[in-house]
């Protein structure tokens, strides 16, 4: 076998306290990975799990406190600028210079490559093609719209052709058309023979893009494999009934044999066919107890984290996807640096 | 040192100049306010002043000046660059610029050099509209040169400072108001008139603080007049400007970042 792309063993990384005296905050605690060339490998996580402080220390943006960190083949503390020459970074939040245009960004890049003035501009030519911003090409990027922002923060990424390439939750905050086109510019990037190690929230976007999946939770890696594999150790889903009152909640419980929750929603888990569905309708038929509501839920990153972890991914069940929720593992670093 | 430390510096320079020239706001208080000051002073005070100067061997007023709104069309200038270097810590390019394989510090030294090109135009601009209002010298060839030299190296000084105040202050706002005390200390020192018509305590620090050197250096080289160990004085200031910031920006700019 070849030369793993990625290699990381033993991977530690804490913070100070928010205030002074509080003890360190850990964000990576032993965190291990093996990433094989020309794949994508998927580190699945919800926020503050640890994914972006991980992807900091890969691309050397961090240092480690401990462990071994190998990027194409080099150490990331001893040889950082073999590292930053092999790889190309987007992040979650656009690492775009806004007071230029989109074609003086990917011109920049061209520059700080030495790629010279020609090559340079036939690169700038074809990256804007390819990621359809020919017609924003000469507006300042400041703009320009979230979706054209991450095109061309990706664009600018791809400048110098990087053999392993890192995309910090490529899709939060993107809406269904532009997460697709992202999802397409993934694959073209593999097809061409690029490793890509992407970070993600979402379950389906790990399971259609990457190879493999690392799961990770409070800075550790608690599952790895296909996304066969981990779906298989995942139940297929749940059913949840609603109720008007906590009579017909407490009612149905018995009736189905399960202790009542607190809220009015009872969650039964589910194997996704219509005979365990039909089962619990006629049980709640039979008791001559009445559903306000009833949803079918596929398995998600909540379930995957219970079977895996034992524990939910979020302390609360209102799991939203506004961004302010999703700068945990930025904000824990931001306020470690005061 | 990277073997692409000078190409880096250049590319980064060539960014913050298109970043001066998209800031009008910058790009009017840095370049255009030091014109406006001095006509401003030289209107309100050159008559008044006329009897203030005597004993000084400088007869008129914008003669006396100039060199003064020089010093501060520098400081004026720094306050851009305080500003540009913390807006730009706080974007997400700057994360990029340090997963690059580029010279490690060309963001900064990029920056300083983009600056030091943007003050040496408000220089130009104001010796314009200076010999317009009548500004005379009496310099020598090599009086000019040493002024130039000493203004350069101020100018490198204050440059890199005011790179290490961008990188130190949490906001802009921050950043631009710790640049304040370069761009008023000049006004407590003989820059605007001779200290002789001073409180003692004010007159002992206008004499003791760097700008009076400075200045009184400035204008002897421009004005043809003895210096004497000031301009020894002033070198020094200049050149411990520079070397402490440099140093101060670096070590900020080294330590790990906070996003």
């Amino acid at each position: 076998m070849s030369r793993p792309a990625i290699a990381v063993k033993g991977l530690r990384k804490s913070f100070p306290g928010a205030q002074k005296g509080d003890p360190p905050k850990v964000v990576l605690d032993g965190f291990d990975l093996t990433v094989e060339p020309g794949t994508v490998h998927a580190l699945l996580g919800p926020n503050g799990a640890g994914k972006t402080t991980a992807v900091h220390i890969l691309t050397t943006y961090l240092r480690p406190d401990a462990g071994q960190v190998a990027v194409a083949g080099h150490d990331v503390l001893a040889e950082p600028d073999r590292v930053r020459a092999a790889i190309g970074v987007t992040g979650q939040f656009s690492a775009v210079d806004w007071l230029l245009t989109g074609r003086e960004n990917l011109k920049l890049m061209a520059d700080l490559n030495h790629l010279g003035k020609a090559e340079g501009r036939r690169i700038a030519d074809s990256l804007l093609e390819r990621f359809d911003l020919v017609d924003a090409a000469d507006k300042v990027s400041s703009t320009y719209s979230g979706g054209m922002k991450r095109r061309l923060d990706l664009a600018m990424t791809l400048v110098a052709k990087p053999a392993v390439v890192f995309l910090d939750e490529p899709t939060t905050g993107l809406d269904p058309r532009s997460r697709r086109t992202t999802w397409e510019f993934v694959r073209e990037l593999v097809a061409g023979g690029t490793t890509i190690l992407l970070t993600t929230q979402y379950l389906d976007e790990a399971d259609e893009l990457a190879d493999r999946v690392s799961v990770l939770d409070d800075g550790r890696i608690v599952a790895d494999g296909t996304g066969a594999e981990l779906k298989r150790r995942v139940p297929g889903g749940r059913i949840e009934v609603e109720f008007a009152d906590r009579a017909e909640l407490d009612a149905a419980a018995r009736a189905l044999n399960v202790s009542a929750p607190s809220s009015l929603t009872l969650r039964l888990p589910h194997d996704g066919g219509v005979r365990s569905l039909r089962a619990v309708l006629d049980a709640l038929d039979d008791a001559g107890v009445d559903a306000a509501g009833l949803t079918v839920k596929a398995s998600d990153l909540d379930d995957v984290f219970f079977a895996l972890t034992g524990h939910a991914a979020e302390p609360t069940d209102e799991r939203t996807d506004d961004s302010t929720d999703e700068r945990t593992d930025e904000r824990i670093e931001k306020e470690a640096l005061r | 040192m990277s073997p692409h430390a000078f190409a880096d510096t250049m590319t980064m320079a060539r960014r913050d100049f298109k970043h001066t020239a998209r800031y009008p706001m910058l790009l009017v208080s840095t370049v255009v306010a030091p014109g406006f000051l001095l006509v401003m002073f030289v209107a309100i005070f050159g008559g008044a002043m006329k009897a203030a100067l005597v004993g000084t061997g400088t007869a008129h007023y914008v003669d006396y000046i100039t060199p003064a709104i020089l010093i501060q069309t520098v400081a004026f200038s720094a306050q851009s660059t305080a500003i540009t270097v913390n807006v730009d810590m706080t974007e997400g390019v700057i994360a990029r610029f340090r997963t690059m394989a580029i010279a490690r510090t060309s963001v900064l030294t990029g920056t300083v050099v983009g600056s030091i090109a943007r003050t040496v135009i408000a220089i130009a601009l104001l010796f314009a509209v200076a010999v317009g209002l009548g500004y005379r010298t009496h310099g020598t060839v090599l009086g000019w040169l040493a002024a130039l030299a000493l203004i350069g190296l101020l100018t490198l000084g204050f440059m890199w400072l005011s790179v290490g105040f961008g990188l130190n202050a949490k906001t802009v706002a921050g950043a631009s108001s710790s640049v304040v005390a370069l761009e008023f200390l000049p006004f407590i020192s003989g820059a605007f008139v001779p200290t002789g018509s001073m409180p003692t305590a004010v007159r002992w620090v206008s004499e003791n603080q760097p700008f009076n050197p400075i200045i009184d250096s400035v204008r002897g080289l421009l004005g043809g007049s003895p210096v004497g160990h000031q301009g020894w004085v002033a070198l020094a200031w200049c050149a411990g400007f520079a070397v402490l910031g440099y140093v101060w920006a670096r070590r900020l700019y080294d330590r790990e970042p906070v996003r």
